[in-house]
């Protein structure tokens, strides 16, 4: 067999994890547990560096996010060298650290809109999940981006803590300005992993929520578009994880790890490339780590005589990994897995009382590593 | 009804993307990718040209295209779906 491999095709977009530092401790946080210290952060220099070659490979769309982004000061100029190679920008903040003067330097550089994480729509319940007294910030900063003319997206990671309060989350969009909001039940990676049984919502508050968004889409239509991420754990599918392993987006992660996925440190052997070292069109195209789970020739059954294996890619390699002790195994979030019952016995299992928990874990510190409960 | 002068919502950006020969629409959230000649119409919506100059500067370039039956509603599709105002 000597047919020249088919090219790869360009990834469309990036996720730039430009530090790991944030001021939020939310307990859903997907960041690895070993978060990267702010002096292994990659210079402003490597990261204009790493978007000239992100948009010679055919990126075309970049959001910047963290950690917090906002805690690097050159962040506007890190805008303009992605803006400056063509690429669209998308800021994905906490809000915090947000004012007038730094905005205006942003939309200078050329960021083209923002999204804003919201961790509930009760101001005393948002700042005990997210650690910090944040939610008086975040309203500010959503009026201060409408202000501006920028285009203003809330996100919101839905748990057990805030999926009572789904209505109201909701009514923020509307009311602070957004024209989308984006409604993600957790994904147990990093931080999240650890606190998973704090976290997991029952089968009924799903039920009650899928109705609520059904609702609000009919109230909203045409004002707000409502994006609901599937809970995998609860549907018996698996998610298209990235649109596929390295066919759509790379993360580059603060210390400049180039990733296929955000949470796929986790993957053991993986040994992702870093932008320092290699270029990054032989890291999309050729290296070991984005070659992987390229395409359909690695998978095992059942994915690899189902139907659906171009449609779901076999779900997520990271859970697999998580939940199987095999990152080449179907997801188990899939009921064909033979691991499916992890998932069932996880999601149908009565909900701890809280006392029985410990203290959820939170992401502290870069330099830190895992509070212990 | 004052004139309409195209031009692109905030947040959208229309781009000749070089590595794919295309050209496309980013939005916030969003890549469209533009075919035929909907790259080369968008171009005009720079906000200085209402729709009769965009139809006749197009019917000058294409003797003969349908573009003044179908560009209006073209552009009036584009402005439902939030990427020109």
């Amino acid at each position: 067999m000597t047919a020249p491999p088919a090219p790869v095709p360009p990834p469309w977009a990036l996720l730039a994890e430009l530090t790991h530092a944030c001021p939020l401790h939310c307990t859903y946080c997907s960041n690895p547990v070993e978060l990267t210290r702010r002096s292994r952060e990659l210079t402003l220099a490597q990261w204009q560096d790493t978007f000239r070659q992100a948009a010679d490979l055919g990126v075309v769309s970049a959001h910047l996010s963290g950690g917090e982004p906002l805690l690097r000061q050159d962040l506007a100029e890190i805008v303009a060298a992605a803006d400056g190679a063509g690429i669209h920008t998308q800021l994905i903040t906490s809000g915090v650290g947000l004012d007038r003067d730094r905005l205006a330097r942003l939309t200078d550089a050329g960021l083209r809109s923002v999204q804003l994480s919201v961790q509930h729509a009760d101001p005393a319940d948002g700042d005990r999940i997210a650690g910090h007294r944040a939610h008086a910030a975040k309203e500010r900063a959503a009026a201060l981006v409408t202000g501006a003319g920028l285009p203003l997206g809330l996100n919101v990671v839905l748990h057990r803590h805030n999926l009572g309060a789904l209505d109201a989350l909701i009514g923020l969009a509307p009311a602070w300005g957004a024209d989308r909001i984006e409604l993600a039940n957790t994904q147990f990676y990093g931080w999240a992993f650890l606190n998973k049984a704090e976290l997991l919502p029952t089968r009924a508050q799903l039920a009650e929520a899928e109705a609520t968004v059904r609702r609000r889409r009919q109230q909203l239509d045409g004002r707000v578009e409502i994006i609901w991420v599937v809970p995998d754990h609860f549907e018996g599918t698996a998610k298209p994880c990235m649109g596929g392993w390295g066919a759509v987006s790379l993360t580059v992660t603060p210390d400049g790890t180039v990733l296929p996925c955000p949470a796929a440190a986790a993957i053991p052997g993986l040994d992702p490339p870093n932008i320092r070292d290699h270029p990054l069109r032989r890291i999309w195209e050729h290296s070991a780590a984005f070659t992987r789970y390229r395409g359909t020739a690695w998978m095992q059954d059942p994915c690899r005589s189902c139907a659906l294996r171009e449609r779901d890619f076999g779900g997520c390699r990271c859970q697999a990994y998580a939940l199987t002790g095999d990152a080449a195994a179907t997801d188990p979030a899939c009921r064909h897995s033979p691991h499916h019952t992890v998932i069932r016995d996880l999601v149908d299992a009565p909900a701890p009382p809280p006392q029985a928990l410990g203290r959820p874990r939170r992401p502290g510190h870069p330099s830190r590593r895992v509070e212990t409960p | 009804m004052t004139a309409w002068y195209p031009g692109p919502a905030p947040g959208v950006l229309l781009r000749a993307d070089r590595v794919r020969g295309v050209d496309l629409l980013l939005l916030p959230e969003r890549v469209v990718v533009l075919e035929g000649a909907a790259g080369e119409v968008l171009r005009l919506c720079d906000g200085t040209r209402d729709v009769p100059r965009i139809v006749r500067e197009l019917t000058a370039r294409h003797p003969g295209a349908p573009v003044a039956t179908e560009v209006p509603a073209f552009l009036d599709r584009v402005r439902k779906e939030g990427w020109l105002r």
